[in-house]
């Protein structure tokens, strides 16, 4: 079954294969393994680049293969990276409460170390009280467990809710981006036990490990790669067979599907469901990298990048969003880190810090006009491949899902 | 003239009938669509259904596979005679409910051999399919539907690729892949040759000996080949009923289509 899954989906092997190499590469030329040659800031850039390509795999599902434009899927990879950083800032609290205390002539009750932790933690939003939703963060596989579990329970609530009442199209983007806006406004509430627009800190640091920073950000790489392989290998997996064709055929044809017989809305749940459990963890995997998330990384804008990157990477193709949000994302780290030389022009100074969103757009806007296949589209020029006629005239790859209302008079 | 007929059939005739529409009433904004229509059909039996553009055959279909809810009326489905008005699109389908649309409505992006495989009967729940991997059987059918619609050497082909003409039949063959027990037919002929016009004529006799077909067609020709009982819609409701010789006599038919 396995041989012939592969055999019937040849970029899979190539891609594993290329992923493989990368991570290998890395690790050779990495401070903590290899011959130093990358620090260990860009090892780690390049392990949230890996993370940023799992969400897209996940965008790529929901909207290139099923037609859903979600624009609240960094909502689920956010809320991944709070249920991670929530035991992660726990535990190395309650590590460094615990030493200071060790010395005090009478040992601590375990009530003075839960106090002092939640005074630490809580101290920048004037509490000291451990909220409700803080019960598991001594646990690191509850918090694991919550990782899925919460993101998965928002995506099948919102999206029963969202299907259930047949809302499609421009109307649920904006129900997506509604969403995740009603997160990030709950999230900057200092009472929401978050720690408000603080967010949570000192994600970097592994409790209990004394490894440098060069290990783990290493070890933190290979979660990543690992991750994305098997993130591409179960997405490959869904859209290969019949479930594929269905979801595909709700992409361009919902009533049709309908009236095959099958439910459309239980299939939307499932895959919207399925894109935030992954988002979530590709989240979860992201913030211990960033070192910090707070409220701002919920930000409605950033699940339109999000989607940008995979309009320009090509739509409906798995490789085409991880191309785009690699190489989107890296160029972005570029123009944004001032790896990019101003420009001089004598009356006015380029600075790329400000203009490089002037350039995303803009290329943006040359991809949807000129290859609405996006990067990936270009490997099928190359290859020969025809491009699917869907029906309908397209709107363009910002509004993939929207095809010419079909005539049902 | 044998319109409005009265509502009170009597349940002795359940057996008979396998889809029973009575009294229903559709309006949109005001407008009366579907006005008070009772419609019969037996379990392996065709029927064409004629009327002027607007006459509301196509609304009709949309109530029978849910797509539309009525304000007024029943219908009823198969030997227990449930309701197919509280069901949804896809339960209603499941329920042996198949329909082709006006205009051809295939999935142009896939192959023909995957259009129809997604249309062989089958769990249709998320999970079964996602682990579903077609066996010899439904492989086997999906190369007799072929061959029965005459696409068996296009089964690699994207459908987007087909003719016309081919994607009619590809529709029509998706759906006989679902086994349905009513077949709705809307205007299967538009925009096809002679022989085209013949062969699906052919399909659709063949699949009316073991199921019940409704045609929706204007071309005279072609439900004259049909050779079978004709509805006459107008506004919304049943005008005349019979063999096409016997309603084409009717003087509401013949106003009704040559009055203005
Ligand atoms: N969704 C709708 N909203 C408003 N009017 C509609 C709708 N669907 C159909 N109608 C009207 O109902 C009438 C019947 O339409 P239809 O069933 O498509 O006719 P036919 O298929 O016989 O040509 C037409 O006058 C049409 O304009
Ligand atoms: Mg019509």
């Amino acid at each position: 079954m396995k041989s012939s899954f592969i055999t019937r989906n040849p970029s899979v092997l190539i891609f594993l294969a290329l992923l493989a190499l990368f991570t290998i590469a890395v690790t050779f030329m990495s401070e903590a393994f290899g011959a130093g040659l990358i620090s260990t800031s860009f090892v780690k850039t390049l392990g949230k680049t890996l993370c940023l390509c799992l969400i897209a795999i996940a965008m790529d599902l929901v909207w290139g293969y099923c037609g859903i434009l979600s624009l609240g899927h960094f909502a689920f990879f956010g809320l991944g990276g709070y249920m991670i950083g929530m035991w992660l800032m726990y535990a190395r609290t309650e590590a460094i409460v615990i030493s200071s205390l060790a010395n005090a002539p009478i040992p601590p009750t375990a009530q003075e170390v839960t106090d002092a932790i939640g005074t630490q933690i809580f101290g920048v939003v004037g509490s000291s009280e451990f909220p409700a939703i803080w019960a598991f963060a001594d646990s690191l596989f509850l918090q694991l467990v919550l990782v899925v579990l919460v993101p998965g329970a928002l995506a099948l609530v919102f999206g029963w809710l969202a299907f259930r009442s047949r809302v499609t199209g421009v109307y649920l983007s904006i129900l997506t981006q509604a969403m995740t806006l009603a997160l990030a406004l709950y999230l900057f509430q200092n009472d929401s036990g978050l720690r408000g627009n603080n967010g949570l800190s000192g994600l970097q640091n592994l409790p209990g490990v004394t490894a440098s920073q060069d290990t783990v950000s290493m070890w933190f790489l290979w979660g990543s790669a690992l991750a994305l392989g098997l993130g591409y290998l179960l997405a490959a997996w869904v859209v290969s067979g019949k479930f594929g064709s269905v979801i595909r055929g709700i992409r361009d044809d919902e009533a049709r599907v309908r009236f095959l017989g099958y439910s459309v809305e239980g299939y939307k749940l499932f895959v919207f469901t399925l894109t935030a459990i992954i988002a979530a963890i590709a989240g979860a995997l992201y913030y211990p990298q960033a070192g910090i998330i707070n409220p701002a990384e919920v930000a409605p804008i950033a699940s339109i990048y999000l989607a940008v990157w995979v309009a320009i990477g090509g739509r409906g193709r798995l490789y085409g969003a991880v191309i785009g949000a690699a190489f989107v994302s890296l160029i972005s780290t570029w123009f944004t880190g001032g790896g990019a030389p101003d420009i001089n022009l004598g009356f006015y100074k380029i600075l790329w810090t400000d203009w490089w969103l002037v350039l995303l757009g803009l290329s943006f806007v040359t991809v949807t006009l000129l290859a609405p296949q996006g990067i990936s589209g270009l490997f099928d020029r190359l290859a020969g491949f025809r491009s699917p006629r869907r029906h309908g005239a397209a709107l363009g790859p910002d509004k993939g899902s929207l095809q010419e209302k079909e005539a049902t008079e | 003239m044998n319109a409005a007929r009265p509502q009170t059939t009597p349940p002795a005739t359940a057996m008979a009938t396998l889809l029973e529409v009575s009294g229903v009433s559709v309006s949109f904004d005001g407008f009366k669509a579907i006005n008070n229509l009772s419609f019969q059909i037996g379990p392996a039996e065709l029927r064409a259904i004629i009327g002027p553009n607007g006459a509301g055959k196509t609304t009709f279909m949309d109530i029978i596979t849910g797509k539309t809810r009525p304000q007024e009326g029943r219908v009823l489905w198969g030997e227990k005679s449930v309701s197919l008005l509280k069901m949804s699109e896809a339960k209603i389908a499941q329920a042996g409910v198949g329909r082709k649309f006006q205009r051809p409505t295939v999935f142009e992006d896939q192959s023909v051999h995957d259009n129809l495989l997604m249309a062989v009967k089958n769990n249709r729940a998320p999970f079964s399919v996602l682990f579903y991997r077609p066996g010899f059987a439904d492989l086997a059918r999906v190369e007799e539907l072929a061959a029965e619609i005459g696409l068996e050497e296009e089964l690699k082909r994207k459908s987007g690729e087909l003719s016309h003409g081919q994607k009619q039949w590809l529709e029509i063959g998706m759906l006989l892949a679902q086994d349905p027990r009513l077949l709705l037919v809307d205007e299967p002929a538009a925009g096809m040759t002679l022989s085209e016009r013949e062969q699906t004529t052919d399909i659709l006799r063949e699949a009316a000996k073991t199921r019940a077909v409704v045609v929706v067609e204007h071309d005279m020709e072609f439900v004259r080949r049909l050779n079978c009982k004709v509805t006459v819609l107008h506004e919304g409701s049943v005008l005349a009923e019979g063999s096409l010789d016997h309603v084409t006599k009717n003087q509401d038919v013949i106003d009704v289509y040559l009055g203005r």
